[in-house]
């Protein structure tokens, strides 16, 4: 009883606080590597160098008032955030951290659990996250959220396309769908994946910057394009949401590359003997570091690339990024059936 | 027990999600519903241990066929649902009649399957004893069995995607 | 009626088929009636799952993918044509939809 319903509740509380928080405050890390990438300092008044800057953000934003236009669709309107933000956050239920650990004298995985189809489902969940931004900007009632919105859904889709190649490349060389066996399948084979597949892991990083409408694929949300994008009209916790939205996506993103390409919860150099002094680190510490420095990664990309043009983005996507992981998925196939 | 409520559960979401969509008269609420009832569909296949199914609900049709209703119900952008030359009495009649028929059926399934308690005539294995799990399963199927069919079902979607731009161009 | 059989999956599956059914014969707005014909495939599928269930062979499973297959195939190219005839006569209603050509 206490194993079907407390643990993973326990765990799944953990993991939404240690997620929410890391989301507020990714939003301070992006302002300040920003500022640092263009010589100032970013956020510096609110708390010691800036640091309480997310709290003052959120009571901002708690504080507003509460509008909906006036013939928007009321249900599909507040409902239009929470069908965004929902996806990004249930992906983290199969999302390993790290091995069956020690804990308070019970042997607990740090992971909430670990079905079958893993990868599957976070392509599956990921797929979902479409239907907020369309309804986001539909709901909206006027015209410019709705060119937004639905130029936002087709990038988001035709990306898709790309990604779930790139992650069938990665099926067949792990052999295997669930998250936690190709860590497992990284650790056997010695070598992280990213060794192995290195053109499925620049496909993954470049489809998954288009997947969260980051720069230089932030075409849809930009200030500068169509007044704002599709949550223009959205004000107050709804506006946090959708951001909420983004930037756990980010982390999605991140924390999959890491599992997939970078071997999860391993150390470097897995099955070399000499370097175990470096298991002293505990493996989710090994997992929460990666995961930060592709998060740094993607930052460190908006304060340097400039923007797409819609059409430029589209024809990357489909003439350039999908072919290519096909490529890969054939060639993949053809090397793990002679190897 | 656990699996008693929850079929209910599901059973009673799918049914009920099918009936709004059925009835709502504005299309974008129509559309959601199905999203909803395909949600639980796909729940109801995890209780039927079919994961793999659960998966490919969720990814094509939830999140490919719906999502393309919902694009074209935006550009034909029609709020309320036209039902004109609407006979009330003719609704009501048909509605009648096809709820007979499904009546009828229930009484056959429920009268055959009592009378015939679960023959479980078991299909032969075709070699599928070395491959575990749901998904090493269908794929060990789709790919020595059933080859052909897989192959024509590729070129199928090949001729509708080819299909669909040429019917949605402004100008060929 | 709290052992799940495969006769209350074919009972769930008989009412949504008969819900799309419903749905196809009694509304006009041919992206309602459309949306109908995928419950009915949802239906099907149901019934083929269950089926592999109780006879525990997972070729019910196996079908199940191609109808998911067909339907997309099907919606794209049924989505195609009502795109290209609301391009020409600007409605949805099948009552209108009654002229070979406009």
């Amino acid at each position: 009883m206490v194993d079907i319903f407390v643990i993973p509740l326990l765990k799944i509380v953990i993991l939404l606080n240690a997620i929410l928080v890391s989301v507020s405050y990714m939003t301070l890390l992006e302002r300040k590597v920003i500022a640092w990438a263009q010589s100032r300092l970013g956020p510096m008044r609110v708390g010691p160098r800036g640091v309480l800057q997310p709290i003052a953000d959120a009571l901002k934003l708690m504080m507003k008032e509460d509008i909906t236009p006036a013939k928007a669709d009321k249900w599909v309107f507040t409902l239009a955030p929470m069908m965004v933000l929902v996806p990004a956050l249930i992906v983290f239920a199969v999302i390993p951290f790290g091995p069956e650990v020690n804990l308070f004298g019970r042997l607990e995985p740090l992971y909430i659990t670990d079905i079958n189809v893993g990868l599957l489902y976070i392509v599956s969940v990921a797929s979902l996250g479409v239907y907020g931004i369309i309804l986001g900007g539909w709901a909206s009632n006027s015209k410019y959220p709705l060119l937004a919105s639905l130029r936002a859904s087709a990038q988001l889709i035709s990306y898709e396309v790309a990604v779930t190649m790139t992650l069938v490349s990665m099926i067949v060389t792990a052999g295997t769908l669930s998250m936690v066996g190709i860590v497992e399948a990284q650790r056997e084979s010695g070598l992280w994946f990213l060794f192995v597949q290195p053109v499925a892991f620049v496909l993954f990083f470049i489809g998954g910057l288009a997947e969260t409408n980051r720069a230089p694929f932030d075409m849809p949300e930009a200030e500068q394009e169509l007044t704002g994008g599709f949550h223009t009209e959205y004000s107050g916790m709804r506006f946090a949401l959708f951001f909420l939205a983004e930037y756990a996506n980010m982390i999605v993103i991140s924390s999959v590359a890491t599992t997939l390409f970078m071997g999860g919860w391993l150390r470097p150099f897995p099955a070399v003997e000499a370097l175990g002094f470096l298991d002293l680190i505990p493996s989710w510490i090994w997992f929460i570091s990666k995961t930060f420095a592709f998060l740094y990664v993607f930052l460190w990309i908006r304060a340097t690339l400039p923007r797409y043009r819609y059409d430029q983005l589209m024809r990357l996507g489909w003439k350039v990024l999908i072919p290519i992981a096909i490529g890969n998925v054939v060639v993949s196939g053809v090397v793990k059936v002679l190897l | 027990m656990g699996e008693a409520i929850a079929f209910y559960g599901f059973s009673a979401f799918i049914l009920g999600f099918a009936i709004l969509v059925v009835t709502t008269r504005n299309t974008v609420h129509s559309v959601l519903f199905l999203v909803a009832n395909f949600m639980f569909v796909a729940m109801l296949y995890v209780l039927l241990s079919a994961e793999f199914l659960a998966v490919i609900q969720v990814l094509v049709y939830t999140g490919g066929i719906v999502v393309l209703y919902l694009f074209v119900v935006m550009l034909v952008n029609l709020k309320g649902s036209p039902e004109a030359h609407e006979d009330p009495r003719r609704l009501a009649r048909t509605g009648l009649l096809l709820s007979g028929a499904v009546l009828a059926e229930f009484a056959a399934i429920i009268v055959y399957s009592a009378a015939r308690p679960s023959a479980g005539a078991t299909v032969s294995d075709a070699g599928l004893s070395d491959v575990g799990g749901n998904v090493e399963q269908v794929g060990w199927m789709l790919y020595t069995n059933y080859l052909i069919p897989f192959e024509v079902a590729s070129i199928l979607l090949l001729v509708a995607m080819v299909g669909a731009i040429v019917l949605a161009k402004r100008e060929l | 009626m709290l052992e799940i059989t495969t006769a209350h999956y074919m009972v769930l599956s008989a009412s949504l088929f008969m819900i799309g059914v419903i749905g196809v014969m009694v509304r006009r707005n041919i992206i309602i009636i459309f949306m109908s014909i995928e419950l009915m495939l949802n239906a099907v599928n149901i019934n083929l799952a269950a089926f592999s269930y109780q006879l525990e062979h997972v070729v019910g499973q196996v079908f199940a993918v191609f109808v998911i297959a067909v339907a997309a195939a099907e919606a794209a190219v049924g989505l195609g044509i009502i795109l290209a005839f609301y391009r020409n006569k600007e409605t949805v209603n099948i009552d209108e939809m009654n002229v070979m050509r406009w």
